[in-house]
């Protein structure tokens, strides 16, 4: 446990300068700016097989090798949004560990050849940006940031940038919309942002996560951090556990951890008198696993997952008891979505509208049988219209619970349930 | 020089040298944050302020406000207690916490108390969802978390406000 | 003899399958072009022909298959029967975003395809409101009609449910918001944004909330945003113009082209029979009509909205004249033969000033009465160049959406948005595809912002800096004034003249911005050797082009008529004095007293104007929209209007007037039909040899399609089935190669304070405006603009009002800052009721 990403769990103070530094602070940073192509960095960390933590899962090191040589100037953007709900890693990574995730960052501006890079946090980590403010001043007065680094030509400068309340903005290219001054609202792609990025140059948009990983595999090498998970899925991964457990918080483990490992080893297990009914792995965007048996030993990795009707995503583990009924549960994640849609696409914006009406008649018991057919059929209509995949993502939890606890709406609906129909994906 | 400029003329400088010179319009977001301080949201003249430093419309400026929900075009609460009631807080007592605040403080979710000190509003996940019941206070000058609450250490806090505001 | 039909075909095509038909189409083109070519309809909201794709209203998906390739070999993979395996992808795709590639396979029409349309408009419908029948755009709504086609039957939205949103929110008097109705495609904010580079409407909010929003002063505050109302493929935009006024099936759609300025859009004007007038048919609204060579799909608000001045309640329905004093009512025989007395006893002396909006057909028969007459021919302007316009001006096949790189534009002494819209939107286009653009103005005007060379001068100066460029690569002459010397001097000049010195094709418009008539010429000379020296004339897309104040000058000076030095004292003296569709008495107190000091007037008029109530006779015209005729474009397009109206009983068209008047000299010309008057000046113009009506009347098919089937499409925009109208060649065209010729360049007077300096506004105060009171609001007042040292030094403040001396004249005027302008100089925004004519020396004080 706190191998790599929350470390600052075992070394006291980590999070001061002079602390880090006697832990082999910005010696990775500095032998690579000295010592190191930039390619040979990206090597390293493509060796890995690092997979980006926002979610989606993509291999780090192949990410950094797509950016066009031939348009510049190159930038990084880190993307510390955050704000997929059940997820609260990057914050306590940034907060306590900032100097490794800030060596990140440095390291990757310096293997894709960025003389700048921005930090865009959601606007409510307020407090947190002013301590990196503070943390990147510091940098720069110790000739770690600034022109012709070490007496070389490199020269790197860090910012941050405040979101201000959208979820959408976690959507790498919304999120260079919004950094751009604009409304936050997704791109076509391609292009990919390696190639039209921030202010249309080849732009790294990575998770804070995944970069705070990257000093220590380039200071101990990938066949190290190989050491760690499962031979797809590579290294420990902080696994942000809430909802019905004993001790919520961020647990780092190896990917390929259980769920029955991280929930009642790690977690606590369920508070007592009740019993583990379902777990959505990514947040509010996750499909509903039934926690039987099966999924409870399922591996949390990015194949795995899958297997049980789910993504690992950002790892977001929301624990659900039988005291919750999902009527209620899709209530919470619809409205969260409406309230979230940026409004670009037609199926988003108005079928996250319609779901969250539905969905509220259904909790408050003015629904009949047909509106829970309904509801599956508009998110059934969403699926796979969209821009960006938060219309996907807000149907998951929808037709999931639907199919697979169909007990739940059967309750509270008046008419008696007819046969369902087809369509339900279980 | 507008008035913006010449109260925050160094500040903006500062926010304008993180980006290229060529695309100011990437401030709009910082300074709108500290057009806010003045009044809490944002004014109709200070949306000509801004539009004039980064050259760009009013409308432009306009948009970013609507869109995005920590910026107000209208007068609040002088704290702005942002509650979170999204699914992993709910499942831990979210809801029961903001009614209770509500109660203790006359209002429903979205109004604000009648001495203008507090506004109460249900907002989405706030990566805090390990330290429920919480809340961030958005006041002029900053956004803060307050997590592992409970009504009586809320209402507390606004008694300290009241203290200082005289209220 | 129209032009061939873009898009542009040099580059080899990509030949794609969709629903069974092949077909090839240019690299790059998107797969709902490609079908459209193919004549296939993909339905569309939010991709429109003109701006690039979002992929938003996802209404367009449709199934693609690409070509498999054998990993192995990199081959492409075939089927047993050889024919290369096909892959289609899990996801239906937005055939909007996607551009054809070489095998693609489209099927727009399966039943999966029908089933996903069918799901996005339902969506779409959630929260439409189903007020169709008192919608304006009911009858032309793509909304309407695609529900129609895929539709779902019965709503399974509960009405209750629905969204309630403002339905008459007024974004500005001009155009209004139904929120209900609108279905968030951005059409009308991309087109703001990246078509006129008007920013002023948006999106505030987000997700169902998503609304339009405008915050600029007055609201919607650009000369375009009629565009939006034809592009919004739903009732959710519309001119407040048109509300309510009528319903589009009973509306007559006849071609004509905007009178306003030099670009001669060509419009549409939809007319209808009206109690309140009488059971007379009207104009009830004017609409662009496509022409790729001129308008494209465009117009401005001007031509859009200020239309009403033909139908003035101060027509003249009757010839009048003066008896005792009055000017009484009489018939036409009696004022022709009151008029045919005179001009028998003019020897020599009949003067006809002539405005610039008359039709080719008026010139002609003009030109013709003044030789017979032995008087002048005198255009009422102030600009000069049209002969050589003649000479060098746009090669014939030129088509200003052709340039981009490889080509240069330079445009002069203008505020090109100001004077013809259309000409800065496509001028703006062209630098956009990569074409060099420079221009130069003494002060910031909105062209700069798309060009890569802005240089400024001092007024007086505008010849002298194009001098100056041709001099920065050919041999120097030794008789510069130093001011010439210091403008060599300046390194972006040289820049500029050194590239346009060697691009492919190079256009020169030049403006009046601060001329007079002598300035004007020395302009346009200036202008000719530059395009001649560096050999762009006599070929397409170069050459030059005057943005003339009027709508039709070019045709005037093609057919003889000429601006005059000294016009108050040739009018004064004349013993006839024949103003056509003029009003120098309402613009200048001189001329005014010109008009009182000449023998005798007749005036030649829509309304009685003060120039028509000083006169002896007055002669009641027909207005452009209740006859035809030709306009010849500054690009030398010659173009027909058709009658749209029909004539009111006692008017007559001008050249009938005039070919009236001409037979009092036995001259007999065409006074029966405008298309007979135009057989004889073509006869007896080179230009215009070989044309008729019938060509003028020509069209081809066009890109974008953009027929009334598929409003959804290119948007309620009319396509052109009655003329495309021809391009004119000029002299070099046809072979006679022009000379340099230099007017010596003076010194420009040392300035002695503030001098009043004139410029063009779109919105001034003109008689043709004036009447259209939907835009009173936004008219120009009248203003002096200067720089901010001149109006401290002067103790005056922006907005405020300050008392002005100019020609003897004081007035009062707003004082309005402009922190370009140079020294002493004090803009004064022509047709606001100041008199300028040119650069006078000027009093202004607090
Ligand atoms: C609706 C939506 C929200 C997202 N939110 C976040 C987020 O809050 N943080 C994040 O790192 N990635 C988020 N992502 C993923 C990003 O788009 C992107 O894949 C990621 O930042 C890439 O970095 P990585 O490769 O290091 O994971 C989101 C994606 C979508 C579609
Ligand atoms: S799917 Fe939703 S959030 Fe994503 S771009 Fe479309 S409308 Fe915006
Ligand atoms: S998404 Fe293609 S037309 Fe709107």
């Amino acid at each position: 446990m706190n191998e790599i990403l929350l470390r600052h769990r075992e070394i006291n103070n980590l999070d001061q300068l002079p602390i880090y530094r006697q832990n082999k602070g910005f010696e990775t940073f500095k032998r690579a700016v000295t010592g190191m192509k930039p390619e040979e960095v990206t090597e390293i960390v493509k060796a890995s097989g690092l997979r980006g933590r926002g979610g989606a899962g993509f291999p780090t090191g192949i990410k950094w090798s797509f950016m066009d040589k031939n348009n510049w100037p190159h930038y990084v953007v880190t993307n510390a949004d955050e704000s997929e709900p059940g997820t609260f890693k990057d914050r306590e990574i940034m907060e306590s560990n900032p100097f490794q995730f800030l060596e990140g960052v440095m390291l990757c501006a310096y293997a894709v050849g960025a003389n700048a890079a921005y930090i865009y946090l959601r606007g409510e980590f307020w407090d947190l940006a002013a301590e990196l403010d503070k943390h990147i001043e510091y940098l720069e007065r110790e000739g770690l940031l600034g022109d012709k680094l070490f007496g070389s030509e490199y020269g790197l400068r860090l910012y941050t940038h405040l979101g201000a309340g959208a979820y959408i903005c976690g959507e790498e290219t919304a999120l260079l919309e919004s950094l751009e001054g604009k409304l936050g609202q997704p791109r076509l792609r391609p292009p990919f942002p390696p190639s039209f990025g921030l202010y249309g140059k080849p732009t790294v948009v990575n998770n804070v996560e995944t970069l705070a990983n990257v000093p220590l595999i380039v200071e101990r090498g990938a066949a190290w951090y190989r050491g760690f998970g499962t031979e797809k899925s590579p290294g420990t991964k902080v696994f942000s556990l809430s909802g019905n457990v004993e001790k919520p918080g961020n647990y780092e483990l190896p990917l390929g951890t259980t769920f029955r490992e991280l929930i009642f080893t790690h977690g606590g297990g369920i508070p007592t008198g009740r019993k583990v009914k379902a777990i959505m792995p990514a947040g509010a965007s996750s499909s509903l696993i039934v926690a039987d048996d099966k999924a409870l030993d399922t591996p949390m990795d990015y194949e795995s997952v899958p297997s049980v009707g789910a993504q690992l995503g950002s790892a977001s583990i929301i624990v659900i008891d039988d005291s919750v009924s999902m009527d209620w549960l899709i209530n919470k994640t619809v409205h969260f979505f409406q309230h979230e849609s940026c409004g670009k696409c037609t199926p988003c914006r108005e079928g996250t509208y319609w779901m969250r009406h539905l969905t509220e008649r259904i909790h408050q018991g003015g629904a009949n049988w047909n509106d829970v057919i309904l509801l599956n059929e508009v998110a059934t209509n969403i699926k796979g219209k969209c821009l960006c995949a938060l219309g996907d993502f807000a149907t998951e939890a929808v037709t999931s619970s639907i199919a697979r606890f169909k007990g739940d709406f059967e309750g509270k609906t008046q008419a008696a349930p007819v046969k369902m129909e087809a369509k339900v994906s279980s | 020089m507008n008035a913006l400029q010449q109260r925050y003329g160094e500040e903006i400088e500062r926010v304008l040298s993180k980006y290229p010179a060529d695309q100011k319009r990437s401030a709009v977001m910082p300074l709108l944050y500290i057009a806010q301080r003045e009044h809490g949201y944002v004014t109709r003249e200070q949306l000509d302020q801004i539009a004039e430093i980064l050259a760009i419309s009013a409308t432009d400026v306009a948009s970013i406000v609507g869109f995005y929900t920590l910026y107000h075009d209208e007068p609040g609460g002088k704290y702005r207690i942002q509650v979170c009631d999204d699914l992993p807080c709910a499942l831990r007592g979210a809801d029961e916490f903001l009614n209770g605040l509500c109660q203790r403080l006359h209002v429903k979710p979205g109004e604000t108390t009648p001495d203008g000190l507090v506004t109460v509003e249900a907002v989405m996940c706030l990566a805090a969802c390990h330290r429920a019941p919480m809340f961030q206070v958005q006041s002029q000058e900053r956004i803060s978390y307050y997590e592992d609450q409970t009504v009586d250490n809320a209402m507390q806090l606004v008694e300290s406000w009241r203290q200082v505001n005289g209220k | 003899m129209a032009e061939a039909i873009a898009p542009k075909t040099e580059q080899k095509l990509v030949t794609l399958t969709i629903d069974d038909r092949t077909v090839s189409v240019a690299p790059g083109t998107w797969v709902v072009d490609a079908a459209k070519q193919a004549g296939i309809d993909i339905p569309v909201f939010c991709y429109h022909p003109k701006m690039e794709p979002v992929g938003m209203c996802r209404m367009c998906l449709v199934e693609i298959g690409r070509p498999m390739v054998d990993r192995a070999t990199g081959q492409p993979a075939l089927n047993e029967d050889g024919t290369p395996k096909i892959q289609f992808g899990a996801k239906l795709e937005t055939g909007c975003t996607i551009p054809v590639s070489e095998g693609l396979v489209v099927r727009g029409y399966t039943d999966k395809v029908k089933e996903e349309r069918d799901q996005v408009l339902e969506f779409l419908l959630t929260s439409h409101p189903l007020d169709c029948p008192i919608c304006d755009k009911g009858g032309e709504c793509p909304l309407q009609n695609l529900t129609m086609h895929f539709g779902p039957g019965e709503s399974r939205y509960i009405y209750d449910e629905k969204i309630r949103l403002d339905k008459h929110v007024p974004l500005g008097e001009l155009i209004f918001l139904d929120r209900e109705r609108c279905i968030q495609c951005a059409r009308c904010t991309r087109f703001q944004t990246e078509v006129v580079d008007d920013p002023v409407i948006g999106f505030s909010e987000r997700g169902r909330a998503l609304e339009i929003v405008t915050f600029s002063e007055p609201g919607f505050d650009s000369y375009w945003s009629g565009n939006t109302t034809d592009i919004c493929p739903v009732g959710a935009l519309t001119t407040a113009d048109f509300r309510f006024e009528a319903r589009p099936w009973e509306l007559k759609p006849v071609a004509s082209i905007c009178t306003h300025c030099p670009v001669n859009c060509n419009t549409t004007l939809n007319t209808r029979r009206e109690a309140k007038a009488g059971g007379r048919q009207v104009v009830k609204r004017v609409m662009p009509r496509q022409n790729e060579w001129v308008n494209e799909i465009w117009i401005c608000d001007k031509g859009r909205f200020a239309y009403h001045y033909t139908e003035s309640s101060n027509r003249i329905v009757q010839p009048l004249l003066r008896k005792g004093g009055q000017l009484t009512p009489v018939g036409w025989d009696e004022a022709l033969a009151a008029v045919a007395d005179k001009v028998k006893k003019a020897g020599g002396k009949l003067v006809t000033v002539a405005g610039g909006r008359l039709s080719n057909e008026d010139y002609f028969n003009i030109k013709k009465l003044s030789e017979k007459a032995i008087g002048p021919a005198l255009l009422y302007s102030q600009m000069a160049g049209g002969d050589l316009v003649a000479q060098v001006g746009l090669g014939a096949g030129s088509n200003l959406g052709d340039l981009g790189a490889g080509s240069a534009i330079l445009v002069i002494a203008s505020d090109l948005e100001e004077e013809a819209p259309l000409w800065w939107l496509r001028v703006r286009q062209a630098a956009e595809r990569g074409a060099t653009l420079i221009v130069a103005n003494p002060r910031r005007t909105k062209l700069d912002r798309s060009a890569k060379y802005a240089l400024r001068y001092d007024y007086g100066q505008e010849a002298a800096v194009l001098h100056a460029m041709l001099d920065s690569f050919s041999p120097k002459r030794p008789d510069h004034p130093e001011s010439l010397r210091k403008l060599l001097r300046d390194d972006a000049l040289k820049a500029a003249a050194q590239e346009l010195s060697q691009v492919e094709s190079l256009v020169v418009f030049y403006g009046s911005e601060g001329t007079d008539l002598a300035a004007s010429q020395a302009l346009a000379n200036a202008a000719a050797n530059l395009l001649i020296a560096t050999g762009h004339v006599g070929k397409p897309n170069n050459g030059l082009v005057a943005i003339w104040d009027k709508g039709n000058a070019q045709g005037a000076w093609d057919l003889g008529l000429r601006p005059s030095e000294n016009l108050a004292a040739q009018m004064e003296e004349a013993a006839v004095l024949y103003i056509v569709g003029a009003d120098p008495a309402s613009d200048d107190p001189a001329l005014a007293a010109a008009v009182d000091g000449a023998q005798f007037v007749v005036v030649q008029e829509l309304a009685l104007t003060k120039t028509a109530q000083a006169a002896d006779v007055v002669l009641p015209a027909q207005a452009f929209t209740e006859r035809e005729g030709s306009y010849t474009s500054g690009e030398r397009r010659v173009q027909r209007f058709y009658p749209a109206v029909p004539a009111i009983e006692g008017m007559r068209a001008d050249f009938a007037i005039t070919a009236q008047i001409a037979t009092a000299l036995g001259l007999n010309l065409e006074q029966r039909i405008g298309s007979l008057a135009f057989l004889q000046l073509a006869a007896a113009n080179e230009a215009y040899k070989d044309l008729d009506f019938g060509k003028l009347a020509e069209v081809t098919e066009q890109w974008p399609i953009i027929g009334r089937a598929d409003v959804y499409y290119g948007g309620t925009t009319y396509d052109n089935t009655q003329g495309l109208g021809v391009k004119l060649s000029s002299e070099a065209d046809r072979g006679q190669s022009p000379v340099l010729s230099f007017a010596p360049l003076q010194e420009p007077a040392a300035k002695d304070g503030l001098v009043a300096v004139p410029v063009s506004r779109l919105y001034d105060r003109g008689n043709t405006i004036l009447p259209s009171k939907l835009l009173s609001a936004r008219l120009e007042a009248p203003q002096v603009i200067l720089n901010p040292e001149d109006a401290e030094s002067l103790g005056l403040e922006m907005g405020k009002p300050a008392k002005m001396t100019l020609n003897g004249v004081t007035s009062t005027v707003t004082v309005h800052i402009d922190n370009s302008l140079p020294k002493d100089a004090a803009l004064i925004p022509r047709s606001l009721g100041l008199a300028i004519s040119g650069p006078t020396p000027v009093k202004v004080a607090a």
